[in-house]
């Protein structure tokens, strides 16, 4: 198995994991309640980032908690790093203009 | 694996309190000394510092102009069941009356005085005065009367600082399951930060114990709500983003896991005492006025000085990313379930849940391991950042209803 951590499913319906340390693409053993004992990433997903159990499509909610925790803006690849670059609040307007690495804001101008 | 502690076994768990006029019970017996107003605050304080005694805390407002609001807090304070004494600390022009405070004090039957700075003859003699006064009173509260006290009797609050990812998975899981256990021995538990359930409006209002707590539920929410959406701000930042938390519907769920899972009583507004056991939601948020002064949560020791006043004897402050705060009139613990934080800060945690992430550890055994902490921090045990020192405060200038607007509204209709 190429990582050593893990990644954490809370729900069943999730269509998202944490990951519970920082993952390299490969399997990942996942942990929590899952219905299967390993997923995969297909790129570098950050310690505390979700990775996506299924490929997902634009429009589709991001579940986590069973619960929809934002929608999905691009298609992501089953195993991809599910963040600010590729989904956003149903809630907060701001939500679509962080830095993906930092989450800094985006939308105020400094000059 | 260790014996989980039955419920039975939970209730008859006992150690000794100080009881109050009231019938409350306290777990500390503190002499508070609160100023009136920000040029009082440095007397205030050397009188606190040269006291010299772990018992004798500071708390205050800064403001000359009055505000019901900060008034209610300072007076929740004083009535507080761990604080068994009271001096109030006035310059002698401000607004908020140091001999009015003092009158609560004494008819809650705790030693009591006041002064004023400019009638003293200034610094060193309110001092002198001061500190004299302050000995006297740790010698009288020698005296107070100690009584059994079990879990029915306490009344927690907790709220998170600094989240990250693990604060979902595992510090607010643990607090909730801790939560759970409380409500069920008769215990009260208060959880806080209706704006960090932005998202949640059905999940909210699904567990309200009655249609009154549905109404005040949903009343809390919508206001949070329209809140957030007027200042275009949500409660998540550049560094729950950084963490892996994408959106503030995300932050939320992590939030609302440390309420537990039982039926929510009601909503309290701060300086409130729950009617009765059992959990509840507090509402810090500001209600609509014709000056909108006053913001919800403007720092965490704001929100812990907002569960004190509704009569929590220990506060909980769940973080991820860490934190060093404690509180006044009431111990803080801090609980992370991230094991760097622990680690890198394990002078200011007090609790690590990260076991529960690595499969170390269960659910319930780590519960267990809450509740024997709260049971010896309960009893006297020193929290950490009470062992440090840290005994922060926060009493803004804020504007909020007495009750909640929903009430008033069925009030109407009936």
């Amino acid at each position: 198995m190429e990582n050593m951590y893990a990644a954490f499913q809370i729900d069943r319906r999730d269509n998202v994991a944490t990951a519970l340390s920082a993952l390299k693409p490969g399997s990942v053993p996942l942990r929590g309640d899952a219905a299967t004992a390993e997923t995969m990433a297909v790129e570098d997903i950050p310690a505390g980032h979700k990775l996506a159990l299924r490929a997902i499509a634009p429009g589709e909610d991001i579940v986590k908690y069973g619960v929809r925790i934002g929608i999905a803006t691009k298609a992501v690849p089953e195993g991809g790093w599910v963040h600010l670059h590729v989904m956003k609040s149903a809630y907060d307007e701001r939500s679509g203009h962080l830095d993906v690495n930092t989450g800094a804001p985006k939308d105020i101008v400094y000059e | 694996m260790s014996e989980v502690i039955g419920v039975q076994d939970l209730k008859d768990i006992s150690w000794q309190g100080y009881l109050r006029k009231d019938g409350r019970k306290g777990i500390r017996n503190h002499v508070l000394v609160v100023y009136t107003v920000k040029c009082a605050e440095h007397v205030a304080r050397m009188i606190v510092q040269e006291s010299g005694h772990r018992d004798v805390q500071l708390v205050g407002f800064d403001g000359c102009t009055d505000n019901q609001y900060a008034v209610d807090l300072l007076i929740s304070l004083i009535r507080h069941p761990n604080v068994g004494a009271v001096l109030a600390v006035g310059l002698g022009c401000e607004y908020v009356q140091p001999e009015w405070l003092s009158d609560i004090a004494r008819g809650e039957d705790k030693p009591t005085d006041w002064l004023f700075i400019q009638r003293e003859g200034g610094t060193n003699k309110s001092v002198a005065r001061g500190v004299r006064w302050v000995q006297e009173a740790l010698e009288k509260l020698e005296a107070t009367l100690r009584v059994s006290m079990t879990l029915a009797d306490l009344t927690v609050g907790a709220e998170c600082g600094g989240s990250d990812y693990t604060s979902g998975l595992a510090g607010n899981v643990v607090m909730g399951r801790f939560f759970d256990a409380l409500v069920d021995v008769g215990g009260t538990a208060v959880f806080e930060e209706i704006v960090e359930a932005v998202g949640l409006r059905d999940m909210l209002v699904s567990r309200a114990a009655n249609e009154w707590a549905a109404g005040q539920l949903a009343y809390t929410y919508d206001k949070a709500l329209s809140y957030c959406k007027s200042v275009r701000q949500y409660s998540v930042s550049p560094g729950n983003f950084a963490g892996g938390l994408s959106t503030i519907e995300e932050k939320s769920m992590g939030a609302l896991a440390k309420s537990g899972s039982r039926p929510i009583q009601g909503v309290i507004k701060v300086s409130v005492r729950p009617p009765h056991g059992g959990l509840w939601l507090m509402d810090s948020t500001p209600d609509p006025h014709f000056m909108q002064f006053g913001i919800t949560n403007p720092n965490d020791s704001e929100g812990l000085m907002d569960l004190i006043s509704c009569g929590a004897q220990i506060v909980f402050l769940v973080t991820g990313r860490g934190s060093v705060v404690g509180s006044a009139v009431s111990p803080c613990v801090k609980i992370t379930g991230n094991h760097e934080t622990y680690m890198n800060m394990s002078g200011d945690m007090d609790f690590d849940a990260s076991p529960v992430l690595t499969g170390a550890c269960g659910m319930d055994a780590l519960t267990e391991r809450l509740t024997r902490l709260v049971i010896d921090v309960a009893s006297g045990t020193e929290s950490r950042a009470e062992a440090l020192g840290h005994a922060e405060y926060f009493i803004p200038y804020k504007y909020q209803d007495k009750t909640i607007a929903s009430e008033r509204n069925c009030e109407k209709e009936a």
